[in-house]
């Protein structure tokens, strides 16, 4: 298929519509038998001219239709420690560093020492747990507030929340980042040593001392 | 973008001929899916150090005990690296279907593995979540449906910082999605859309193709135009983003815009609210898209643009089908007529690369000139009937669509049809004449029928280039005969 040279030179030009030249229709032109009538085409999902567009998306999904090149190696640094204080783990890899920072001390409660997979679930957290504001609010409102994204229904207690989101979102019942919290209480005046987290069990990996 | 996937397995025992061969195969069985209506496909993220793969092309099946073990020494072990090494195994097994059977028929393999997936070990979590990606690649619904326990946190995870575990999470996500409509009827309440629309805003390209590709998964859903698309996909500030990944420039990446690409079509074709689209610039975004991609054809041979191509035609396609795009002015207007050029250029890759997108390119062609002159000026100022000629022999389809096109041209009257005769128009006229299909005739006819009326003196040259013979033969035909009849009348007159 031979293209006129000056098209490249047009696509690289400037915006513009050609001056469109005069229509002037006769009406013998959709006369019987002729039925022909200019009109814009649409094709709803399933039709059959998507057909082999379709099965090249999907073979392109499978990976069958590009030559991949290969995966480079995970570039590796002269082991490091992590600098967390308190954590001792040695790393090879930047990518492995990365994930167990976020993972363990990224979203970090300084009151418990507790990790949680993202920002929202940590301050929802430390709103509930360790904020005794909250606490006074909530014997005259509702402050718990759903832990699904995008749902903005509170409730008056944690165990309402938990069946709204077991029923509603179709949470599991022991969802891990939303355990109640519990009414166990440790005097203050007893210490369970540098860096422990205060309470008889711990959920969390000992981490090692340095 | 393309180079990141790795393939099932690594071709290294396999030689092109046996590559084609399997490629043959697989669209068979894709193009028999989606006549079925069933047109799934999953994708599989595999990640293998080369030292790994190293070590024979494939693991070996586990059975229970072995799958037991596996799980114990992850859960209780004391060496981390052991544990680690212990759900490496686990993975590299569960490649196998059998091993997935026996993973899913064992009581509370499933419940350790979410434990895993959930504990604060990260290198634990992610050897936890390989394992689930394994299992959503599955094509037994069984297995992928065992994964449902997990998705709580797959979706709290998307808010995380790691763009690994993101990514996987996501396409493990996309995986479940496109498995059965019991998934989605899971994961739509547990939040999934708000949870995808908040990954938008990540800076990780690998990160946005995932989400493409489970968002595509969630809109390619036969309930998604009436349970999906209009409730959570257009209240969301997903489509705007969606247009934003498609704006051309140097930060458009090809595999994160081939997804969202797809996605948008998926929207577009459901047909539920275009000109809520169209009011977010989406014309002219997919407008100067496609000039992109005409630039990019020029310049690279390979590199798969035909895979972007391709949706990108059928959104502008059906969006210019809306009586929204006739109404709202200005520039959500597609008018530019650099857009015929760049279609063209598109059109002679396609022809070179991957004929089969032609009945594609000019199905956009044929609705950007249907109502408009001043695109039919273009076609003739910038001397492209000629060019369109050449693509009559490719099939009847492509026939039909190119004799479609032109008579779009033809009947905006006799200022057209002067500029189409004399010239190469006739000659092809009295080719296709002499094709059997009836559908190719038919549009034949009209043409001839246009040109005739705005243009009389084709009519001698017609009947000196044995033009009527070329009609005798049809005139029996019934879907044709009235047409023949007339148009022999006419030149007969004339």
């Amino acid at each position: 298929m031979q293209l006129p040279p000056a098209l490249c030179a047009r696509l690289a030009a400037g915006p513009g519509a050609a001056e469109p030249l005069p229509v002037e229709r006769d009406p013998a032109a959709g006369a019987a038998p002729f039925r022909f009538v200019a009109r814009p085409v649409r094709f709803p999902r399933e039709h059959q001219f998507f057909e082999d567009g379709d099965v090249q998306r999907h073979l392109y999904l499978q990976d069958v239709i590009m030559q991949v090149a290969d995966v480079p190696e995970k570039p590796r640094v002269p082991a490091f420690a992590c600098q967390v204080a308190g954590c001792c783990q040695v790393f090879d890899a930047l990518d492995d560093y990365e994930h167990h920072y976020h993972t363990l001390h990224g979203n970090v409660c300084s009151f418990c020492k507790r990790a949680f997979p993202s920002g929202h679930l940590l301050d929802a957290h430390i709103l509930e747990w360790h904020d005794s504001l909250f606490q006074i609010l909530s014997e005259r409102q509702d402050m718990y507030q759903c832990l699904v994204e995008g749902c903005t229904e509170k409730f008056k207690t944690s165990r309402d929340r938990k069946d709204h989101m077991v029923r509603m979102h179709l949470y599991p019942a022991d969802f891990r980042f939303d355990k109640p919290k519990k009414s166990r209480r440790i005097p203050s005046t007893i210490c369970f040593g540098q860096g422990a987290a205060r309470g008889f069990k711990s959920n969390k990996k000992k981490t090692k001392q340095c | 973008m393309w180079s990141r996937r790795q393939g099932r397995l690594r071709p290294t025992v396999c030689g092109v001929e046996e590559l084609r061969r399997r490629r043959r195969e697989r669209e068979a069985a894709l193009r028999k899916a989606r006549r079925e209506q069933q047109l799934v496909s999953k994708r599989l993220l595999r990640n293998d150090a080369p030292e790994e793969a190293g070590e024979g092309c494939v693991a070996a099946i586990l059975g229970e005990t072995e799958v037991q073990q596996f799980l114990r020494q992850a859960q209780r072990g004391t060496e981390e690296k052991e544990r680690e090494g212990a759900l490496v195994s686990l993975r590299r097994g569960l490649q196998h279907p059998e091993t997935q059977q026996t993973f899913i028929r064992l009581e509370g393999s499933m419940r350790t593995l979410v434990g895993l997936l959930t504990s604060n070990q990260a290198l634990l979590q992610l050897e936890a979540a390989r394992c689930l990606h394994e299992l959503s690649h599955s094509e037994q619904s069984t297995v992928a449906e065992a994964c449902l326990p997990a998705t709580s946190y797959l979706l709290t995870y998307l808010s995380s910082h790691s763009s690994d575990f993101i990514e996987l999470c996501l396409y493990t996500l996309g995986n479940l999605i496109v498995e059965s409509e019991a998934v989605r009827r899971q994961l739509l309440p547990q939040g999934i859309v708000p949870a995808l629309a908040a990954c938008i805003q990540s800076p990780h390209v690998a990160v946005l193709e995932a989400l493409g590709y489970a968002l595509s998964q969630l809109l390619q859903a036969e309930e998604a135009p009436e349970k999906i698309i209009p409730s959570s996909i257009l209240a969301s500030t997903l489509p705007q983003h969606m247009l934003q990944m498609l704006q051309p420039g140097p930060k458009l990446n090809p595999g994160v815009a081939v997804e969202f690409a797809w996605c948008l079509h998926y929207i577009i074709c459901s047909q539920v609210s275009n000109p809520l689209l169209i009011g977010h610039g989406a014309l002219s975004t997919l407008g100067l898209l496609l000039l992109d991609l005409a630039g990019a054809v020029q310049k690279t041979e390979d590199a798969g643009l035909e895979l972007l191509a391709c949706p990108v035609l059928r959104c502008l396609s059906n969006l210019l089908t809306e009586a929204a795009v006739e109404t709202v002015g200005g520039q959500m207007q597609l008018r530019d007529e650099r857009v015929v050029a760049a279609l063209f250029i598109l059109l002679q890759f396609f022809f070179q690369k991957q004929p089969s997108l032609l009945p594609e390119g000019l199905w956009l062609l044929n609705n950007l000139t249907a109502n408009s002159p001043s695109f039919c000026t273009s076609l003739l100022s910038l001397d492209l009937i000629e060019p369109l000629l050449q693509l009559l022999p490719v099939s009847n389809v492509v026939s039909v669509m190119v004799l479609t096109v032109l008579c779009n041209v033809a009947e905006k009257g006799p200022a057209y049809c002067q500029r189409l005769w004399p010239g190469p128009l006739l000659p092809a006229l009295l080719h296709t004449l002499a094709f059997s299909d009836t559908e190719v005739v038919g549009q034949s006819l009209e043409l001839l029928h246009l040109l005739f009326l705005y243009q009389p003196e084709a009519v001698q040259v017609f009947l000196q280039q044995s033009g009527l013979q070329a009609l005798e033969r049809h005139q029996e035909e019934a879907q044709l005969q009235d047409r023949v009849y007339a148009l022999q009348q006419t030149a007969l007159q004339g």
